[in-house]
């Protein structure tokens, strides 16, 4: 085959001369000279209840989860004012920058430590805060009876403060700084209940498999250092033209390697499913609502790098298609409700990263879904929580069934949140994911039937979901009571539930063009088929989805232990499609191979070197010495010796 | 005057000496042995002063006449303790110092 990959899939944009919008902050004022409260407001809760609670733990314990709140909350009611000020203003004049102080300066290198504030970073920053605020006042209620509450709410606000530097910051110094954070901040909340190895573990390989792509990251940064000389967005969107296509894919992959990372995509996706031994605020806020999206941020962000770099724009593509579906499969098998969220969220930050990989097209959609999936996935998690919360923190769904009278509240939530998940008409899921499925189309056959495919398997697994929690009939114990949990947990579900079912239609009809300054204006597409048709087929394969789900799950028992006798794929989705098994084989053995052949080396030929000469003059030493035998007389023999043999040589050099 | 004649002396002399201290064993024989050696390079430095007909020679005799005195104190000293201890004035004998 001599066809290059790019005209293979049909995704080859066009070449040079291809414009990309230019980022150009103007210098801040007014409300949003405030922009650097709403980093530092949940920093300084971190600081006041990781160090001040350190010091005095029960004094801080008694008001800690207020303050852990508050701050988050007085950092949504900022973003909420900048936002506004943001509406207010002409479209020329919605970026803002703000420069706080020099960074660090090497030589040429001169990072400030600036933020920048667009039409992007003010929806994410209502999307962190907001939706954290949320899960703060949520987690008031599931970590009550929890000694170490104090801290969790300075993990929490640590991670807000991360999550809300990774998306403001105006260098992409700054979204290390932020990205990083939110790293340590997801490394210790996952473990948060460290006294399990389980947990202990999950922590480990989440933050093990980051590392990985943050190289991916730092390289980007370097290059872009390299080849730009500057690290700001503003500058590189201006210049990013001038720099040779090879030079950009190679940012855009070293960009969509960390990507991958932290967004759990398919080759680094293992860790996600295993960051459910956290506490289920843990899993909505950082592993379905903001820092696994912070890939899709990311990618977006970097658009001026990706539409000049076909190569990594396609491999984006191909990465988001194959997690879609990858996350998806697992989904459909997994017994415990929280890993069957997370396989579906990996799944739908595949559809985003598809929709990003897609260009001017798809950036602005995979931003929508982005936003629309903070709403209903963190709202089902925060359901799934409350279930647990009323069954003993049981997560197995096969110990579940009929709860929907039980937890009116949660159902009804989850409800909006299923609905909203399978794109049904009306809900945030159709709008969002359905434009995206257009949008594939609009590129390419494949990519398409991809995202095609995947809706009707997120219908399939999202109805098991339900079915088996709260309809079916109840299969749990007899000492477990289900009950519905206390408004303060509900009454965020409730939000996030309306949020779930008008989401999409309060975005829908602004969100384009409100982002085209910062990634560009959507191209006119000629689709392969009309829209009405691919709207009619997603729906009509979101119904089969349902119903089969409601063939094989409503329509029979539910066993209580899940069967042996199952098919290859079901053994294969259980086992998270052997993610573990394939990072073992390709990467673990591999290095701990070269670790034991390295060992070997050194303890046999760099050790056995030294300790082999050592040896060799301790041997030579203790025959030497035999000629110390205490005789004066053979002494003065060798004495006599020595000097006969330096006088003899004297007289040869000198004769000679 | 005939400064072979010496410098032969000398020789003869030295070397009588070093083959006494090779193979002789008592410790005062060794010892008068010591001081041949030492009194025929004393001969052999006034006999070289003499032809170059300056005073470094001599000088440097004395030197080790003056030195030779006072290791003969010090070395009779030695011995006469050893043999005190052992009973004996074999330079075999005292070969304890050893690997």
């Amino acid at each position: 085959m001599t066809i290059p990959e790019a005209n293979l899939w049909g995704l080859a944009a066009e070449g040079g001369g291809h414009e990309v919008p230019v980022i150009d902050p103007g210098a801040a004022s007014g409300v949003f000279s405030l922009m650097w409260l709403v980093i530092a407001l949940p920093a300084a809760g971190a600081l006041v209840l990781l160090l001040g609670g350190a010091l005095f733990d029960k004094a801080v314990s008694r008001w800690g989860h207020l303050l852990g709140c508050a701050t988050v909350l007085g950092s949504f009611l900022v973003s909420l004012a900048m936002f506004v000020g943001l509406l207010g203003r002409d479209e020329a004049e919605r970026q803002v920058g703000q420069h706080l102080f020099t960074w660090f300066q090497a030589g040429s290198l001169d990072v400030g430590f600036d933020l920048l504030y667009d039409q992007l970073s003010a929806l994410f920053l209502l999307l962190i805060t907001g939706v954290g605020s949320l899960i703060h006042i949520y987690s008031i209620g599931y970590m009550e009876h929890d000694p170490r509450r104090r801290r969790f709410f300075g993990y929490l606000n640590l991670f807000v403060a991360a999550m809300l530097m990774l998306v403001l910051a105006g260098n992409y110094v700054g979204v290390f700084l932020g990205w990083e954070g939110v790293g340590l901040a997801s490394y210790l909340l996952i473990g948060f209940w460290q006294h399990k190895p389980s947990a202990a573990a999950a922590a480990k390989k989440a933050f093990v498999i980051n590392r990985v792509g943050d190289i991916g990251l730092s390289l980007a940064i370097a290059l872009m250092f390299v080849t730009f000389g500057t690290t700001a967005f503003s500058t590189i969107s201006e210049v990013s033209g001038e720099a040779s296509e090879s030079t950009l894919n190679a940012i855009g992959l070293l960009l969509l390697l960390a990507a991958c990372g932290k967004s759990a995509q398919v080759p680094l996706q293992a860790w996600l499913l295993d960051a459910m031994e956290g506490p289920t605020p843990v899993s909505a806020l950082i592993h379905a609502a903001t820092m696994v999206t912070a890939g899709v941020y990311l990618v977006v962000r970097s658009n001026f790098v990706f539409e000049l770099a076909p190569a990594a724009q396609t491999a984006v593509v191909v990465v988001g298609a194959v997690t879609l579906l990858w996350g998806a499969v697992i989904g459909c098998a997994k017994d415990d409700i929280k890993k069957a969220l997370a396989g579906s969220t990996m799944s739908q930050i595949g559809y985003m990263m598809l929709a990003a990989g897609l260009g001017v097209a798809g950036y602005a959609f995979a931003i929508f879904h982005l936003l629309t999936h903070g709403f209903f996935k963190a709202n089902m998690f925060l359901g799934a929580g409350s279930v647990m919360h009323g069954m003993n923190d049981d997560v197995d769904m096969r110990h579940y069934g009929g709860l929907r009278t039980e937890m009116r509240f949660t159902f009804w939530t989850f409800l909006f949140g299923y609905l909203a998940i399978i794109g049904f008409p009306g809900t945030a899921g159709y709008f969002s994911k359905d434009k995206i499925i257009e949008a594939a189309f609009g590129e390419n056959i494949w990519v398409g039937l991809a995202a095609l495919l995947g809706a009707g398997i997120t219908a399939f697994y999202m109805t098991r979901v339900v079915l088996m929690t709260f309809f079916t009939k109840p299969r749990w114990e007899k000492d477990v009571h289900p009950h519905e949990s206390p408004l303060v947990m509900t009454v965020p579900l409730m939000i996030l539930g309306a949020l779930s079912l008008v989401g999409g239609l309060m975005m829908f009809g602004w969100i384009g063009d409100w982002l085209a300054p910062v990634v560009g204006a959507e191209e006119h597409h000629d689709l392969p088929i009309p829209v009405w048709a691919i709207i009619a087929l997603t729906l009509t394969v979101v119904a089969i989805g349902v119903g089969i789900a409601w063939m094989l799950v409503q329509q029979r028992e539910v066993p209580r232990e899940a069967p042996q006798d199952v098919s290859f794929v079901t053994r294969a989705a259980r086992a998270d499609l052997y993610g573990d098994a394939i990072n073992d084989t390709l990467v673990v053995e591999p290095g701990a191979a070269t670790v034991r052949a390295l060992t070997a080396i050194d303890d046999g030929v760099v050790d056995g070197a030294v300790e082999g000469g050592a040896l060799a003059v301790a041997g030579a030493g203790s025959r030497l010495r035999r000629l110390q035998n205490g005789f004066v007389r053979s002494y003065a023999l060798t004495i006599l010796g020595g000097v006969l043999l330096v006088a003899l040589t004297l007289m040869a050099v000198t004769l000679a | 005057m005939n400064i072979e004649a010496y410098i032969a002396l000398s020789a003869i002399l030295f070397s009588i000496g070093t083959i006494g201290v090779l193979t002789r064993r008592n410790a005062i024989v060794v010892f008068m042995c010591v001081e041949l050696m030492l009194n025929a390079c004393n001969l052999a430095l006034v006999a070289f002063a003499k032809q170059h007909g300056n005073l470094d020679g001599q000088v440097t005799a004395f030197f080790v006449m003056v030195v030779a005195a006072a290791e003969v104190v010090v070395g009779l000293a030695i011995i006469m303790t050893i043999f005190r201890t052992r009973r004996s004035a074999s330079v075999d004998d005292a070969s304890l110092l050893k690997y």
